[in-house]
């Protein structure tokens, strides 16, 4: 006789899986993938397809041949990691093959090393890109110019045609040689983008960071899946934006205004896509609203007074840090208390 | 719309035995009857070997005080006092009858007239519930009588009626309030009467649309029954969010629903309390689905208690379906997978659920990618994947100040997880560790 399953309630499960929810997320940054694509040009799609493979193929043989344990390449969170390492570097033809080492980094001492997806403290993709950015220091801040490559997916460029700096970088470098704020917004021969520019990421950046609206429309669809809830995000904006309107009204000649701090660098690509990563941020609300604090203060503290002109990656990699802290500080609250 | 403050998921529904008007279910040729078929101490049997018993005759008396009477729900003789395997695979004692004709006690009041004056006293009533027998219905089977009767340091201000029925598939409680309105809103008449509280509430899920319209109607010719459609969420139907949804008011850690003032009882139970207290029928049937997709038909039966689940499968489908790959008594949610085929129904059965293979078998688990779903759907407000690692590390204790006896065991939090992890097994294995050691410290 057949026999029959027995095991505890509940005897139902909800159609979610993790697969489902990381290829939701690669669908989110599917609009950043394109502006990238149609400002940077064929390096832009090389790039991210490099980085993806390299994510997905270096995944794969450490399962294979160091954990030996199951495949779970086709969860698509090395595909994640992977798109989400590409949008953090500039769309240089150097890039190309220097994306592999920062996927092997990403990957190897990023994730599976602690164990694989789920395991890791830090967000890999950030780990990959703070590598690169301490080893590859010149190779990591050479831009291109946005727009030179306009649509020239037909021909593949042989050269980068120009190369231009990140309208932080520009600024950070200009008052370091002792001009003031103001003196540089206003300099015409420094090309810095108009507010509108900087809405639609024309401008120079890393590949997927540029485009504040293709941004949002995949934060808007993961909020609509609920894969990611509103806290993070907007805590992380909102305090960059508060705090740095606080410095710019104390001083208009030193600090850039808010709303060019929020939209320039990697501030809306970290707060909606690598902050809100599930595995490396706070599980309850609360938690949540902390976590998005730290990540904006760190930024504007590391963008005035650090040396680098952007602090994104650190902000959240610190805050990946007090993550277990703030699970355990911030419980959710309890319906018999 | 009101609801409970938070947590719950939406299952899919599946409510297909919806318009299976309620059958009578045939007398098979045996029947076993179990004397522990509520919450407490087994009843102790008062027949022997060879007497006749006739329906509604006192077989197992009720000494503990965590206890209640049982009734014999056949006629015929005796063939041996034992233990019998539930349909869960535990031995409990029981009373095997040869099952003759259908002879009823003359007492049982047998005829359709509706029954609508009362005139006992509270605890007139509280007596007789005690004497026929009567459980709750909504599958906790805790004796009705005790829960009436209320200390004296406790007041009742409101009785609720759980009428939510939030599990998937089942539709007992859909059926009853379609085809007995009437004595149902007389059962809760003499609750409210017993409790002495101004109204009754009966909570009914806006999905329900057409027991709510027969509720409301009936409701209106009664004093003091107020029927309160509620949002769609499950776990609506458990009993702390329950009195959250309609009061507002939550039950505190260890307490009971009279700490703050409630008393829940199930639709099922009114309908057992009208005839208990009218037509003098101790509790001695249910109603019960039997469903499941795969089936050609679906049922919903008046089935005395102590037929086997074979002897349902066998009248209602014939065979199990070829792919059969669970049986579940009670709701997909919070039922029991049933491992004996052979056991018996007791006081506590709703449903027969048969599930497809497809569906019987869970996906395999993967590593938590801590996305917070389980903490976010869990109604007690606590941390699922945070008892899950606790109970595997053996860290009980901990797990204990984290409010893991809170518990409900709703399951919303398997039922969410996307890793798939058995966080509900994790959690049933830490509480009753977690109250072993409460025990031993006691000692």
């Amino acid at each position: 006789m057949k026999l029959l399953n027995v095991s505890g309630s509940p005897h139902v499960h909800s159609d979610e899986s993790t697969k489902r929810i990381m290829w939701r997320v690669n669908l989110a940054l599917v609009p950043s993938l394109i502006v990238a694509v149609a400002f940077f040009g064929l390096n832009a799609l090389l790039i991210s397809l490099i980085s993806v493979c390299s994510c997905v193929l270096f995944q794969w043989l450490i399962e294979k041949f160091i954990m030996k344990v199951p495949s779970t390449v086709s969860d698509g969170s090395a595909v994640v990691t992977g798109l989400l390492l590409a949008f953090n570097v500039p769309a240089t033809r150097e890039m190309i093959w220097l994306v592999i080492i920062a996927a092997l980094v990403a990957i190897a001492i990023g994730k599976m090393s602690f164990g694989g997806l789920g395991k890791n403290p830090f967000n890999p993709a950030l780990v990959g890109r703070v590598f690169m950015l301490i080893s590859f220091p010149v190779q990591m801040t050479t831009w291109p110019k946005p727009g030179e490559n306009l649509f020239s997916l037909v021909s593949v460029p042989t050269t980068d045609a120009t190369t231009g700096a990140t309208p932080l970088g520009l600024i950070k470098e200009q008052m370091s040689q002792g001009r003031s704020l103001s003196d540089v917004m206003a300099d015409p021969s420094l090309n810095l983008p108009s507010l509108g520019d900087i809405f639609l990421g024309h401008m120079g950046g890393s590949l997927g960071e540029v485009s504040a609206i293709a941004i949002l429309i995949g934060a808007i669809y993961l909020l609509c899946r609920k894969i990611i809830s509103w806290h993070i995000p907007v805590s992380f904006i909102g305090t960059a934006f508060v705090f740095s309107a606080i410095l710019w009204l104390c001083d208009k000649t030193a600090f850039v205004d808010p709303v060019t701090t929020i939209l320039t660098g990697g501030i809306m690509l970290g707060a909606c896509f690598m902050a809100t990563d599930m595995v490396t941020s706070p599980m309850t609300k609360t938690g949540q609203l902390i976590f998005g604090f730290g990540c904006g203060l760190l930024t504007i503290i590391i963008r005035n007074w650090g040396n680098y002109p952007e602090g994104v990656s650190f902000a959240i990699l610190l805050m990946n840090s007090v993550t277990p802290l703030l699970n355990r500080w911030c419980k959710p609250k309890r319906f018999a208390n | 719309m009101k609801t409970f403050a938070m947590g719950g998921v939406h299952p899919e529904e599946n409510k297909i035995s919806t318009n299976a008007v309620i059958e009578e279910f045939p007398l098979p040729k045996t029947a076993v009857i179990l004397m522990n078929q509520h919450l407490g101490a087994p009843a102790t049997p008062c027949v022997e070997k060879g007497d006749k018993v006739k329906v509604g005759q006192l077989i197992g008396k009720a000494e503990a005080f965590m206890c209640a009477n049982v009734h014999s729900p056949f006629s015929g003789t005796v063939a041996k006092i034992d233990t019998c395997k539930d349909a869960f695979g535990l031995s409990k004692p029981a009373i095997y009858i040869n099952i003759e004709g259908d002879e009823w006690e003359e007492t049982i009041d047998r005829t359709p007239d509706i029954k609508r004056e009362c005139n006992l006293e509270p605890k007139e009533i509280v007596d007789k519930l005690k004497a026929m027998g009567v459980v709750g219905l909504g599958g906790a089977t805790f004796p009705t009588h005790i829960k009436y009767s209320i200390a004296p340091d406790k007041k009742a201000e409101y009785l609720i009626i759980n009428a939510v029925e939030c599990e998937p598939y089942l539709t007992s409680d859909h059926r009853v309030m379609m085809e007995h309105a009437e004595e149902i809103c007389i059962g809760v008449s003499i609750l409210r009467k017993a409790l002495g509280v101004p109204n009754a509430y009966i909570g009914i899920e806006n999905n329900k649309p057409e027991p709510i319209a027969v509720m409301k109607a009936m409701a209106a010719k009664f004093e003091g029954i107020i029927v309160e459609p509620l949002k769609v969420k499950y776990p609506q139907g458990a009993e702390k969010q329950l009195i959250n949804a309609i009061t507002g008011r939550r039950v505190p850690s260890g307490k009971l629903p009279i700490d703050v003032g409630c008393v829940v009882s199930n639709v099922g139970t009114s309908y057992a309390v009208y005839e208990a207290i009218q037509k003098n029928k101790p509790l001695i049937e249910n109603i019960l689905t039997v469903t499941g997709k795969k089936l050609a038909t679906q049922h919903n039966y008046h089935v005395r208690f102590g037929i086997s689940y074979k002897d349902i499968i066998e009248h209602s489908m014939g065979s199990l379906p070829e792919t059969t790959g669970k049986v579940i008594s009670g709701g997909p949610m919070m039922g029991k997978a049933v491992s004996n085929l052979d056991g018996p129904t007791t006081k506590g059965a709703s449903s027969v659920l048969v599930i497809d293979e497809s569906e019987a078998v869970r996906a395999k688990e993967s590593n938590c990618i801590r996305c917070g779903k389980c903490m976010n759907a869990c109604p007690m407000g606590l941390e699922p994947y945070l008892f899950s690692s606790l109970v595997k590390n053996r860290r009980i204790e901990e797990a204990g100040a984290h409010n893991i006896l809170d518990c409900i065991e709703c399951g919303c939090c398997f039922f969410s997880c996307p890793a798939n992890k058995p966080l509900l097994d994790e959690i049933r294995l830490g509480k009753n560790l977690y109250r072993g050691i409460l025990m031993a410290k006691k000692k």
